[in-house]
């Protein structure tokens, strides 16, 4: 596969590896901030590769696990209305909401129509094939998805399809980074920077973190020579006492981004205050569809109230979004909380902290 | 899954729909987000849309870069002794 092998060469991992260890650095927090980092990393076994002193901490790359699970019980509402076909991405149909009993798959058990899709665009084709139902398609994730679900909007509204309509769970990553910068709550010294979402935004959307910050940041491809490779540059910026952000993931990376795709989200979303887990609300954080494809929105469409109280519950999952503690020292963790009965997005999620550390327990 | 993006190879375009395979298996795939595609190029897919291109020569250069800091690493640590 084209640059995949590239990016896996043998030497070149014991090479950064032995890199990695010669400099000098203490008890230092690296933090990905991408789902997809945080299993490339457990499947690599990086963490175990470097030497004690630096920490790989996850933060909130994850959108299903940082999805409040108080939104989980409001879709699942929706989804007993008979006139809906809730359409989804698969990861979102197992996600628990406040109690156990409640997620999209105990809803389909009790007669509720959900549809797993692979793209938004499945999602209006199943509208166009169901004339006489409203589909309701989740919208989920941060920039990388978020233009798909704004094209398919725009598609619905071009031609007319009256009977889609999009719950938005839709979030941006700068504010939550910057909240945890603000809070101090965890002690963070440098940034692994989710690879896919700066194609979106650009080098240039993660430059906040040079000029604001002055905290190292490198964008980072997902194979192991790329993760290795970013985390040298990282560790070794904190050496040396400075703070720029760099992109390693060139093949892909442009400074400027994919301004087609931003185009879109910013056509057809604004952005609005929203909850997150564990991080709780967040200035600016959320997109909402914007007055003029209101009429293709579920949330006015379905006059649906969000709940915005949080609840506490024994489950984790919000101190490990923000990389306060490891899956294994929640107390739910491999006992209540397994990925055939999770509590906790974190284990559900294929790209979830728990899911990820439960999967490769056995290598540590 | 939503966040999985995947190297897929375009074979063929119709307006801002392609369809375009990985190991023989074929997808669907939307094109509104990248410029002048064209049959045989290699994009990134992420929920059935291509984010960005990826091209052999980028890839080499991303892989040089790399090795740049690989070769600079082993004169590093050596140096560290």
């Amino acid at each position: 596969m084209l640059a995949k092998d590239l990016f896996r060469n043998k030497d070149d991992v014991k090479t950064l590896r032995k890199a990695i260890e010669s400099l000098d650095v203490k008890d230092i927090n690296i933090m990905e901030v991408c789902g997809t980092h945080t299993m490339a990393i457990a499947e690599a076994g990086i963490k175990q590769m470097l030497p004690k002193g630096i920490n790989l901490i996850s933060g909130p790359g994850c959108p299903v696990c940082v999805t409040p699970s108080e939104r989980i019980d409001d879709i699942c509402n929706l989804a007993m209305n008979k006139d809906i076909i809730i359409t989804t991405y698969g990861d979102m149909i197992r996600v628990p909401g406040t109690r156990k009993d409640i997620s999209l798959e105990k809803s389909r058990m009790m007669g509720a129509d959900i549809k797993a899709v692979y793209s938004s665009m499945d999602a209006l084709d199943i509208a166009i094939d169901n004339p006489d139902r409203e589909v309701v398609f989740l919208g989920i994730g941060f920039e990388t998805t978020a233009p798909a679900a704004a094209s398919a909007l725009m598609e619905a509204y071009k031609r007319k399809v009256d009977n889609f309509s999009i719950f938005s769970l839709h979030k941006v990553i700068e504010p939550a980074i910057r909240s945890l910068l603000e809070s101090k709550e965890v002690k963070i010294d440098g940034f692994l920077l989710p690879g896919h979402v700066a194609v979106i935004l650009g080098q240039k959307g993660f430059m906040f973190l040079q000029y604001e910050y002055a905290i190292p940041g490198v964008i980072s491809g997902f194979e192991p020579v790329d993760i290795l490779n970013s985390l040298f540059l990282i560790a070794k910026e904190i050496a040396e006492g400075r703070g720029e952000v760099k992109n390693e993931y060139t093949r892909l990376v442009s400074f400027e981004g994919n301004s087609a795709a931003r185009d879109a989200v910013y056509e057809v979303f604004k952005p609005r205050d929203d909850i997150w887990r564990g991080l709780g609300m967040i200035k600016n954080s959320g997109l909402k569809i914007r007055e003029k494809y209101s009429r293709f929105d579920a949330e006015v469409k379905f006059k649906i109230k969000l709940t915005d109280e949080i609840k506490n519950t024994p489950c984790k999952c919000g101190d490990v979004v923000k990389g306060l503690i490891d899956p294994s020292n929640c107390p739910l963790f491999g006992k209540e909380c397994v990925p055939d009965s999770p509590v906790g997005p974190c284990m559900v999620s294929s790209e979830g902290s728990c899911a990820a550390a439960y999967k490769y327990r056995n290598m540590i | 899954m939503m966040c999985l993006a995947v190297p897929l190879k375009i074979v063929s375009i119709n307006e801002k729909n392609a369809v375009a395979e990985m190991d023989g298996i074929k997808r669907n795939i939307r094109i509104d987000f990248i410029k002048n595609a064209e049959v045989g190029d290699y994009v990134i897919v992420h929920a059935g849309f291509a984010i960005e291109k990826l091209t052999r020569k980028m890839a080499q250069e991303n892989l040089e870069a790399v090795r740049e800091v690989v070769n600079a690493c082993k004169g590093f640590v050596q140096k560290q002794g």
